[in-house]
Order: C-alpha cells, then structure tokens, then sequence
C-alpha cells in the first residue's frame, strides 16, 4: 500500500482495520434478543409437522380423526390439501446444463421421499397441544425401496426415486484443463492415487429453524418474521408459491442465531407455514426443535472422490485428476441446487497449483436421505482436503517436505491476473506471503524437530498443512444466470438525523456474525461520525435496499462497498450544505469525528448536529437553490470478475494416541488474506468458528445411515458436535491483498476457515502415522477408523 | 420436542411419595435431579403419567461417615459428592469419577439415586458402586432393604428395585489406605458417556502384586460388567497380560455408531493396561 495515496478509508479517523466492539453485543448477552421464538402475536397459532418416519413410502390414507379433535388443535392440514394453496417448485437451474429434479411439494402428497419429510400438519393453540395431536395421526402407508447407496444409485437394478426422471442422475459435469493425459504420461511422473470421503454432516445452528408468518386478509399482505439469511430472496418464494405478488410479502428477520448456509435455503415446513397462515388467516409460528431440525435442515459434504497426481522427482506438480459422486437426497434444492458443491469440487481442486493438466468429474445422484445443498464453504473443504491430500501424497511418494512441495508449486504471488485450469479467474492472491507466515507462526521447524524427538519415545505427533482457495462475492453468474432470483447487488442507505447521527440500512444482513458492526464501521468511516452515533438496520424487505442477504461471504464485500459508497455520497450532500453555510467551497471541508473540519488545518467548523438542526427546522435560512438531500442510497454489484477469490494456509499439530485411535488437537493455524481487514476482531473470530466446524467435519459430525434410509445419528447425543474443550488454540493471521474491484478491497472472510481445516488435520493424521504405514482418508477420522487403519481391529 | 402431558406431585414426606407410587405404579415416575428423565420426556421416550418429584425430601441427601461406611443419601447431587471432604479421603475412586460425569451443570442437578436407580449401562457411579462393592439401600412403606451392587444391576435399565420402593441411599465401605482405585474412560468429547470406562480397584502390597482386584467396565454390555476372568488373570501369576486376552471372555460389547463390538473389546485392554499401570505406580 505505501506509495499510493491515502484513501477514504486510510483517513485519520477510519475504523476500517479497528476492532469496534459489535454494537448488538451487549444486548444479546443481556437477553435482549428477538429471535423469531421471541416473537408473540395476537391470535397466534403454532403449527408442529407428523414427519415421514420412513425413507421412501406410498400415502395411502391419513386418519386425523382424533386430532382433530384433539385440545387446542385449530385445523389439521394433509400435503394435498395444502397443495391447493401452494405451489410445488423444481430447484434447478439452467446454465448447470442437464441439471434435473422433481416437483417438490411443501408437504408430501403421495410420497414421502426422506425420513423426516413434512406429510401433515396440526395447527393448535400450543406447540405441545399440536405435538399432542400429532401423536395421533396414523398413516397408512405402503413402505418403498430406498435408495441410500450413492454408489449404487445409477445401476439399472435400482429403482428410481423420480420414474418421469427417468434415472437417479441429478447432474454431472466433467471439465478438462490443459493437457491431463500428456501430463501423466510424463516419463518423470510418479503418480500417487486414493479415494478420499467426506462425511454427510450438516450445520448445527444454536437457533433452529424458525418462521413466524402473518397473513393478514385484512390488507391481502403476509409479513414473514424468519430466520433467513435472505430476505428478499424468500420475499420472492412466498409470492411465487402462494399466489402473491412481491410487493405483497414482506420478510423480517430480526435476531438469527446463527446460519452458515443452512438458512439460505427455501424449506418445505417452512413454505407450508406461511401457506397455513394464509389459509387460516391468522399468525402461525414453526420453530424447528432440535430433533427434527436434524432430519430437515439440509446436510452436505456427502462426497466419494477418487483422485490422482502426477508430480516429478524434484518436485514439479504436473496434474491432478479427480472423479466425484455425491448423494444429495430426494430432491434438489430449491432454489440454489444441490448441484452447486458438486460443481464447485470440479471448480476449486487443484485451485492454488500450477498445473498442466487437470480433469475433474462430478456426478450427482438422488436417494432417499435427507437433501443436501450448501453449507458454509460450500465445496471448498472436500476440494482441499483431496487436493492439499494428493499434495502430500506427492511430498510422500518422492520424500519431500510437505512445507516444501508447496513452495514449489503454489502460484506465485507475481503471476496474477491468472486463470487456473478449471477456469476460475483469479485477481491477486498471496499463498506464499501466507505459507511463509504461517510456517512462521507455527514456528514450523522447531514443531518438526519436536515431532521427531517424541517419536523416539513412542509419542506420535503430526503436521498438517493446507492451501486453500475461497471462492467470495459472486456476480449474477453464480445464480441470477440461472434463473434464480437472487440478487447479487446489494444497497445501502445512511441518513443524517437532524442530531447529527446516522441511520444506515443494507440489503445484507446480520446472523451473528458482526455484519452489523462492519457496516456501521465502513458507514461511520465514509461520513465521518463516531461509531456509536450509527444505528443499522438489515433484515426488512420493507426498509432496507434490496439485496441478496448474506452468503458467500458478501456480506463484506459487497454490503460494505454499497455501504461505503452511500456513506461517501451522503457526506457530499452534508458538505454541500455545510459549504452554504459556513460560505467555504465544499472540497475545502471534510467531516471528522461528526464535525465539520477545515480539511487543511483540521479546525473545528460545524457539528453535524448543527447542520441537521438548520437543514431539518430551519431550512428558511439556507440558499433557496440548495439540495439538502441528506440521505444517500448506493448499490453494489460485481462487474469484473464472476466471484472474488481470498486464499489461506492453515496448519494442525497433533497428537495420535495410537493405542485407543484417539487424536488431541494441540494447536492450529490460519493465515487469511481476505483483502482489506474491517474489523480484526471479528474477521479472527469468523476464521475460528470457521476452524471449528471444519474440525466438527474431520473429527465429529457425521450424519449417519441405516442401509434402509433412516438417519442414525440423529440427535445430538450422537452426532457430535465440536466442542470447546476438544479445540487447540486457533492463531490468526492476516496477510491483505484487497481486491482492486472495490474502494473498500474487502474480499469476504466468513468461510475460509472451514474451508482450510478439515484438509489441515487430515493430513497432521496421517503425518503421525507415517511411521506406521498407516493412512485414513475417510471423513470423520474416528478413533475406530484410526485403529482400523493400524491394523489393531 | 414438547412432553406429552403429565400431572406433577410434588411430595412433601416419603409417605406422600410411596402413596403416589401405590396410586399410579407404573404411570408414575419419581423425578429425582431430572437430568435423564426431563430429555426422556421432552422426546417422548418416556410418557409418564404422573412425576412424583422428590426433590423435597430433605432427609434423602447427605453425606456422612458412619462407622466402616459412607453413607450418601440418594438426592446428593453429583457437585456435593465433587466438593466432599469424606469422600475424597475414604472414597478416592468415586471422588474420582464424579469429575467424569458429562458437564457442571448436569453435575449440579444430578443425583446419585437418580443414576443408580436409572442404571445407565455407560454411566460411571453404577460402575463404581461395583467395584466398591456398595451397598443400595432401597425404601418402601414397607422400610429399608439393603441389596448389594453386585445383586442389583439386573439388565438394561434394570434394577432389583421392586414396585413401590425407591433408592434412599448407598453405603459404600470406607477404603483402606493400601486400597488403590482409577476410573479411566474414553470419549471422544469431554462430558460424553464413554464409549469404555473402567473403574478399578486393588489392594497393592509390597510385592507389587494387585490383590483382591475389581475391574468394572462401563459402557460395553446391558449393565456396568465386572470382568471376573480378568480379575482372576490379573490376580494370578500372569498378569496384566493374561488379564487383557481373559477379558475376551468378560465382555461382549455392541456395535454402535463409534464402532465394532471389537473396537470396544480393544479399548478395554487398553484401558485395562493403564488402570493396572494406575495402580501399580
């Protein structure tokens, strides 16, 4: 950065690259939420769904009789009487070009397809009075073979789930870059080969799924209160669906506990809850309980990916090729597609490589589980775990340190614009700014000459390092192309009050992650006002810009820059007037700590307070002539580039206790360059959490099947999640390289750690059991996995 | 995840509680730290009709010295057990264990009536008053009755209990200074159940010899396990050695998401070598 003149944002009074406390922190921990289970309205019902408790079964009858006319029970609803008031929809979209699903009703009609799928609903006074009644329905139903095996799913013995489909094959893609089959035949290549797995997990929200819909006939409008990251994509879903215009609905998300992509995507119970509201008119509220949430929340990773390398003797990485297959469950979902992570293995793997050759397949295949779509770094912790595992698979096979082969071959930080062979473009990334810090910060030497002291005493320690790329901020070409509609501009809004304070309003929203804060930063930053006197609003289809919400982690790049430009736009319009009155040209001013300055000698002028004051009550004083808008409104969209890329490197220590399978984190490490830092704190804290859940899916969580479709795994005293006193230290670190395609050069920070980890400790593993022989490559690594690999069960 | 309906008693003498136990049998449950039963009932799992909460009863908690026992009153909540000087000194194994149980906030509700009588087969305390050779002191309006650990852990889930009764107390025998005891167990998180757990105790000697040895294993059977043939192997000429292949014969353990009836089996050698490891050093 030095050399180049100072920005808006490099002002004496910037906040941007501070770490601002979060404004809404205080009054969460207080209790002071509203969380959609907070909220109580007149007339309120609630609504609990009879889930199908078989995989795959025929409806043939549904005996509501006794609850109907069970206490408190104000209407039981079957799937295909709600299936007059809500449409079904079909979650494809058209440049995934052979990409094929189902019509998928809100509740099941004829057909249950999953375990766990909605076939009835009981509205009633209370939750427990609907619980209570929906203990006794009693459905008929005709049990159908289940297709659980992905492996097995396209073989013409099995049956297929969808028959107008007429196979089990959602999609598949094959991409080819450069020249694959050159570069195995290489004479110099050795070739290293494996089958990696990832497990089918999914992401554990402290706040479950909620909606609280209110139809009010009244006024022919249904207000949404939901836990969504996407507001006004769900506006459009409601309308669509219900038989509404969009203007009709409007989506409030107040407090959301917690998202990471399992709440950007349209839910059968959901959907029905604002259809029961419309039906009864009068409030309905669902709030997913923790039991059903694991059965209905979408799941992911579900991943088989059998992969090869070519590299030479002295180190050259020549090629990579990787097949997968992926079970996404019954349906594809709507309205993003469970195609997407199958298509992002084939975009990322290999991602921060030189290559010359590069073939990747995905192939997409229903069945009966629970479906499967995007979750925090979608993708990006199966492409690098199979490609930071082919990577020292290589170091292995020509005994090379792993720190080493990676020097060699990452794409150096002087090559970008670059294009890699699945052809993601990349602007400017840092992988060896960020492998040399973090092998720095891990002190990476003496870490290896520890390892190899405690061998000798039979403890067994492991390194594992990962270089990871991370797709951000995508343009209309991750969605909007298409068909979807999902907005990848985003708006803001800041407004001067007349006490010199701001209201700011941003299409982005707020799931407790800091967006929030950011925003008031960047607002506070580009005006000129102290942090506290910014108020932010997100989460209103009613009051915000419209915007995508927040996802792909844009809620930086994309919310802040509009943010940003609003803010820089709102301060013209103050200086404007503040120059009328205080008779100075405008340029000569500027607004420091919510004073108007003298931009030369930092003299006070003016508070903004002043100015609201004369602007709002007495604008009889100023220039007949002069604009006085002091509210700005600013959107944002990428237009360079299809996605922006951040990149990283992590690194796990840890210890394998080789008689029990057991593995104990000792440390861990990220370095991130997710461009411009906002806020240090929070962007530390997201890679942490980021870590964890990738630690969750390499050690933990696994969301396990019985070959008859019916998920094991399904509470949480056995699916696991990651616990604090499982997890290492998680060192930070920051290398910035902000993306030139904004003023803010902020690149998106929300997944990289989860991106990273799970490769990270996938490899320290199996570096502990080199001596041994011994490799896992099969998500979780439980402690039973471990000891199989060994050879001691 | 809402119970079904029940109706709450909340009795105020013992004789309230056994006539609620007469009335209802067995559609009551007694409610002692709730800590199993509320989770069982916000599932559905169990659907009592009526919770006869027995958490008044003062005169069922305590700790006290008496004679060659500890006696500990069946509403001793977990923490009290943890903070307890009599129990650190004269009962170090189960002060050993009590850390063990899932997390503070269940140790601060939990009793130790409520998880002897509830039996959880991969719960620690059931296997510790095995291999302490307790003595479960069962209440019914017919007065006490003294059943040995080793005669009360039925099946799963199951007790020598009879209708009516309620655990009041267990006494354990104090432990004497050369009697050495560990719980060593294995969960892949801190505060799960684990997957095995082991409560060992032996009379070491100058010899080095682990005589009169208890090894009660948790979490691989319907019960905790006493592991006869390893305690005779270990007792004997052989060893820990002989110790850990006899145990194919003590334990039989399940299949379960964590893995094959053999990756238990495995882990309890493992665990056997270390407690015998523990109490030899």
């Amino acid at each position: 950065m030095t050399g180049s003149p100072l920005s808006e944002i490099d002002r004496p009074n910037s906040y941007i690259g501070r770490s601002v406390p979060r404004p809404n922190a205080r009054r969460l921990v207080a209790g002071r939420g509203a969380y959609v289970d907070d909220l109580r309205l007149p007339r309120m019902a609630h609504v609990a769904f009879l889930r199908s408790p078989h995989a795959h079964a025929r409806i043939l009858a549904i005996h509501a009789e006794e609850a109907r006319r069970a206490p408190g029970v104000i209407r039981v609803v079957t799937g295909r009487e709600l299936a007059a008031h809500c449409t079904p929809w079909v979650g494809v979209l058209h440049h995934l070009k052979g990409l094929k699903s189902a019509p998928q009703h809100a509740m099941a009609v004829d057909r249950a397809c999953w375990q766990g799928e909605p076939v009835c609903a009981v509205v009633a006074r209370s939750r427990a009075e609907a619980e209570d009644a929906a203990a006794l329905i009693r459905v008929d139903w005709e049990e159908l073979p289940a297709v659980t095996d992905m492996e097995t799913a396209l073989d013409p013995a099995t049956p297929v789930i969808h028959p107008d489909l007429g196979d089990n094959l959602a999609f598949r893609r094959e991409h080819v870059g450069g020249d694959p089959d050159a570069a195995f035949a290489d004479p110099e290549a050795v070739v290293v080969e494996a089958t990696f797995h990832t497990g089918r997990h999914t992401g554990v929200c402290l706040e479950g799924r909620s909606i609280l819909a209110d139809w009010n006939p009244a006024e022919e409008r249904l207000t949404v209160y939901q836990s969504t990251q996407a507001p006004h994509m769900m506006q459009t879903v409601f309308a669509r669906h219900l038989g509404l215009r969009e203007g009709q609905v409007r989506v409030v998300c107040k407090d959301v506990g917690g998202s990471y992509g399992i709440k950007v995507h349209v839910y059968p119970d959901e959907v029905a809850t604002a259809a029961l509201s419309k039906m009864l008119g009068r409030p309905v509220k669902f709030v997913a309980d923790r039991i059903e949430g694991m059965v209905s929340d979408i799941h992911a990773r579900d991943h088989r990916l059998r992969a090869r390398a070519a590299v030479r003797r002295d180190g050259t990485l020549l090629a990579m090729e990787v097949d997968d297959l992926t079970g996404i469950g019954p349906y594809s979902v709507y309205p993003r597609t469970s195609a997407v992570e199958g298509n992002q293995v084939v975009n990322l793997c290999g991602g921060p490589y030189v290559l010359k050759g590069y073939r990747a397949k995905t192939t997409v295949v229903f069945q009966n589980k629970t479906p499967t779509c995007q979750y925090r770094a979608v993708g990006h912790p199966i492409a690098t775990a199979v490609t930071e595992g082919l990577v020292d698979l290589a170091a292995e096979a020509i005994g090379m340190d792993p720190a080493e082969i990676r020097r060699r071959n990452l794409i150096p930080d002087d090559a970008y614009p670059c294009t890699s062979l699945s052809g993601m473009r990349f602007e400017a990334l840092s992988h060896h700014k960020c492998l040399a810090r973090l092998l720095e910060m891990m002190d990476y030497e003496r870490l290896r000459a520890e390892q190899a002291e405690l061998r000798k005493h039979g403890i067994h320690r492991g390194i594992g390092l990962a270089c990871f790329i991370e797709l951000t901020n995508p343009s209309p070409f991750m969605y909007g192309i298409g068909g979807a509609r999902i907005s990848a501009m985003d708006g803001a809004t800041v407004r001067l009050d007349p006490d010199g304070s701001l209201a700011v309003a941003s299409g982005v929203t707020e799931q407790g992650q800091g967006t929030e804060a950011i925003l008031a930063q960047i607002a506070a930053t580009a005006v000129g006002v102290p942090v506290e006197r910014v108020r932010v609003v997100t989460g209103d289809t009613e009051v915000t810009p419209y915007g995508g919400g927040t996802w792909a982690s844009r809620g930086a790049g994309i919310g802040g820059e509009a943010m940003l430009q609003a803010g820089l736009a709102l301060k013209e319009g103050i200086l404007a007037v503040a120059g009328a009155m205080l008779q100075a040209r405008p340029e000569t001013l500027d607004i420091r700590g919510g004073v108007v300055v003298d931009r030369a000698s930092g003299a006070e002028r003016l508070p903004l307070e002043e100015l609201g004051r004369v602007v709002y009550f007495r604008g009889d004083t100023l220039p007949r002539d002069l604009p006085r808008e002091l509210v700005a409104t600013r959107h944002w969209t990428p237009k360079e580039y299809p996605f922006c890329f951040t990149n990283g490197a992590q690194a796990s220590y840890l210890e394998v206790d080789v008689e029990t399978g057991f593995v104990r984190l000792l440390g861990h490490w990220c370095v991130e360059d997710c461009g411009t830092v906002i806020n240090p704190m929070l962007v530390e804290e997201q890679i942490r959490g980021g870590v964890v859940q990738g630690i969750g899916g390499a050690l933990f969580e696994h969301c396990v099947y019985s070959p008859e479709g019916q998920l094991l795994s399904g509470s949480l005293a056995d699916y696991l999640v990651p616990m604090s006193g499982e997890m290492p230290d998680i060192h930070v670190g920051h290398v910035e390289t902000p993306t030139r395609e904004s003023a803010l050069g902020a690149k998106g920070a929300g997944e990289a750690g989860t991106a990273g980890a799970p490769a990270a400790v996938q490899n320290a593993i199996n570096d502990a059991l080199r001596p041994f022989g011994a490799r896992v490559l099969a998500q979780p690594f439980t402690p039973a996995r471990i000891l199989a690999a060994l050879g001691r069960i | 995840m809402k119970p079904a309906p029940f109706a709450y008693l909340r009795a105020r003498s013992l004789a309230e509680a056994f006539d609620a136990l007469d009335r209802h049998g067995e559609e009551a449950r007694l409610l002692a730290g709730g800590q199993s039963l509320i989770p069982a009932l916000n599932l559905r799992l169990a659907t009592p009709a009526v919770l006869v909460d027995i958490n008044g009863l003062a005169g069922l908690a305590g700790i006290a010295l008496q004679g060659g026992v500890v006696r500990i009153g069946a509403l001793t909540r977990h923490a009290a057990l943890e903070a307890s000087e009599i129990v650190a000194r004269h009962l170090p194994l189960l002060a050993e264990a009590v850390p063990q149980i899932a997390h503070p906030a269940i140790r601060s509700r939990g009793t130790l009536g409520g998880s002897i009588a509830l039996a959880d087969p991969a719960a620690e305390l059931p296997a510790c008053a095995l291999a302490l050779d307790a003595t479960i002191v069962a209440m019914g309006r017919a007065g006490e009755r003294r059943i040995a650990a080793r005669d009360f852990f039925r099946g799963l889930y199951q007790t020598d209990l009879q209708p009516g009764e309620l655990v009041a107390a267990v006494e354990f025998p104090v432990q004497p200074p050369e009697r050495r005891g560990c719980v060593l167990e294995l969960a892949r998180r801190q505060g799960d159940y684990a997957i095995v757990g082991l409560a060992a105790a032996a009379t070491v000697q100058g010899d080095g010899a682990l005589r009169d040895p208890r090894l009660v294993f948790f979490g691989v059977g319907p019960t905790p396990v006493r592991a006869a043939a390893a305690e005779a192997a270990l007792a004997g000429a052989g060893g820990v050695a002989a110790a850990q292949a006899a145990l194919e014969r003590d334990l039989d353990p399940p299949a379960d998401l964590h893995g094959p009836p053999q990756f238990r089996r495995h882990l309890a050698r493992v665990l056997l070598g270390r407690a015998a490891a523990r109490l030899l050093g």
